[in-house]
C-alpha cells in the first residue's frame, strides 16, 4: 500500500538528528514493547509480513504521529484483535474478557533457540531466474492497495540487476495470508539521475531488493 | 504522544497513555498465559546486553586481519558471520558491502526499519525515523553532512535500501597506522555508524 511508511525521497522531514550515546530503549515501556512483540511471535498466529502490514495499514496522520514502538503497539493490537487473542475492549478495560486461546507460549529456555533460528525466507523453487546480473530491468508501475515491498520512488524506473538472492517468500502474498508463493529475489541498482532526474546526484546509486513480479525487462 | 493530562488525577501516576496501554497489554498477556514473564525478561536482556554492534565490529576486525575470512565474508556473508557465532533473527541473509576510496556504501530501510540485528543489535532512533528514511535515497551526501562526515568529492555513494529480508553490513575502510594491531584492538575502531555507512571507522588517535 502507498502509505506514509513508504518514505523514500519524501521531502520536508528536516535533518537527521543523531543522538549522542543513545540508550537502547527510551523508557521502560519501549523495553516491554520489544519483548512482548518478540514473545508474541511464538504463538505463530501471524508472520513478519502480516506484522509489517498491520503497522503500515493506518492513516498517514496516525503513522507519522506515532513513535516507532507506538507503531509496533498499534500493529500488535490489531493482529491480536483480529485473531481473538486480546481484544481492544480488554486493553481499554485492563481486564481479560475473551476466553484464552490454546496457542504455544514462548518459554524462557526457548528464547535463545528462537532468536538464533530467526526466520529465514529463502525457499527452493523449480523455475529458473528470469534475469541475470547485468540485465536491464524496469520496476513496474503498480499501486497495490495491500502490502508490498516495492517502494514508490523506484516504480517506473530502469535499473541494472546486480545480485541474485535465490527465491524468497513473497511478502505481498504472505502478508495477506495467501501463502509464501516464493519468487526470485534480485537486487536492482538505479542511477541517481534515473530516479530524481536532473535534481539527482549523478554520483549516487540506489539499490533495492525486488521480487521477480515487481520487474519487467527494460 | 498526546498532551492530554487526564491520567494525572489518580495513582500518583505520571505515565503517558502509551505507557499505561503497554502496561495493560503486558498484564493481560501474562494473565491469559500468552506471555511468560521470564521469557519476556530473557528477550529484553538479550537485546539490551548481549546483542549489539560489538558483534559486527568483531566481524569487521577479522575481515581486516584475515584475507581468507575477508573473501568468505564477501562471497557469502551469512555463514562467514555465523562462524563467529552471530546468527539468527534479522540476520538470516546478510550481504557485506565494502567501502573503498572510490565507493562509499550506506544502508537504509525506506519502508520500515530493516536492520541487521544479529551484528548491530537494535537500530538507533534516527535510523527508524522519517528524516533518515526519506533523505538517504535522495540526497545521501546531505545525510552524511548531518552526521558531520565529509567524503572526497570524487567518492561515489552507493545506497542500499533494505526492502526485502536481505540485511546489509558495510565494511568500512581500515584506518592507516594500524598494521599489526590485534583483532580486539581493531574492533575498537569500528563504530556502529561505520557499519551502516553514516560514519567512518575511528582513527587510531581517537582510541588511545
Amino acid at each position: 500500500m502507498d502509505g506514509a511508511h513508504d518514505m523514500g525521497g519524501v521531502q520536508g522531514f528536516g535533518p537527521v538528528e543523531p543522538e549522542q550515546n543513545e540508550p537502547v530503549f527510551h523508557g521502560e515501556w519501549e523495553r516491554r514493547m520489544l519483548g512482548i512483540t518478540l514473545a508474541m511471535a511464538r504463538p505463530g498466529q501471524w508472520n513478519i509480513d502480516m506484522s509489517r502490514y498491520a503497522r503500515e495499514n493506518r492513516s498517514p496522520r496516525d503513522y507519522l504521529n506515532c513513535s516507532y514502538y507506538e507503531v509496533w503497539l498499534g500493529g500488535l493490537e490489531t493482529l491480536m484483535a483480529e485473531r481473538g487473542l486480546v481484544s481492544r475492549e480488554e486493553l481499554d478495560s485492563g481486564q481479560a474478557l475473551l476466553p484464552r486461546k490454546n496457542v504455544p507460549v514462548l518459554k524462557p529456555d526457548e528464547v535463545d533457540v528462537m532468536l538464533r533460528r530467526g526466520g529465514p525466507t529463502e525457499r527452493a523453487i523449480d523455475t529458473p531466474a528470469r534475469f541475470k546480473v547485468g540485465d536491464r530491468v524496469r520496476a513496474k508501475v503498480m499501486a497495490p492497495a495491500t502490502h508490498t515491498r516495492l517502494p514508490r520512488y523506484v516504480r517506473g524506473h530502469a535499473g541494472t540487476v546486480e545480485l541474485l538472492h535465490g527465491a524468497h517468500v513473497f511478502p505481498d502474498s504472505n502478508a495477506m495470508g495467501r501463502g509464501e508463493a516464493p519468487q526470485w529475489l534480485y537486487t536492482v541498482c538505479f542511477d541517481g539521475r534515473e530516479l530524481w532526474g536532473t535534481d539527482g546526484d549523478p554520483d549516487v546509486t540506489v539499490s533495492v531488493d525486488a521480487w521477480d513480479s515487481y520487474l519487467e525487462p527494460a | 504522544m498526546s498532551g492530554h493530562d487526564h491520567h494525572h488525577d489518580h495513582d500518583h501516576s505520571e505515565l503517558s497513555e502509551t505507557e499505561l496501554r503497554v502496561r495493560a497489554l503486558e498484564s493481560i498477556l501474562v494473565e491469559k498465559g500468552y506471555v511468560d514473564p521470564a521469557a519476556l525478561d530473557e528477550l529484553i536482556q538479550t537485546y539490551e546486553t548481549r546483542v549489539g554492534p560489538r558483534n559486527g565490529a568483531r566481524v569487521i576486525a577479522k575481515a581486516w586481519s584475515d584475507p581468507a575470512y575477508y573473501e568468505r565474508l564477501l562471497r557469502d556473508a551469512t555463514p562467514a558471520i555465523a562462524e563467529l557465532g552471530y546468527e539468527g533473527r534479522q540476520g538470516e541473509h546478510i550481504v557485506a558491502v565494502v567501502n573503498t576510496p572510490d565507493i562509499h556504501n550506506m544502508v537504509v530501510c525506506t519502508l520500515c526499519s530493516c536492520y541487521p540485528w544479529s551484528v548491530l543489535g537494535l537500530p538507533p532512533v534516527w535510523y527508524k525515523a522519517a528524516p533518515y528514511r526519506s533523505k538517504a535515497v535522495r540526497d545521501p551526501r546531505s545525510v552524511l553532512d548531518d552526521f558531520g562526515v565529509s567524503l572526497p568529492k570524487a567518492t561515489k555513494i552507493k545506497v542500499w535500501d533494505s526492502t526485502a529480508e536481505i540485511r546489509y553490513l558495510v565494511v568500512p575502510m581500515r584506518p592507516k597506522g594500524t598494521d599489526g594491531w590485534s583483532e580486539e584492538r581493531l574492533a575498537d575502531l569500528v563504530t556502529r555508524d561505520s557499519m551502516i555507512g553514516t560514519g567512518l571507522a575511528r582513527q587510531p588517535a581517537e582510541v588511545v
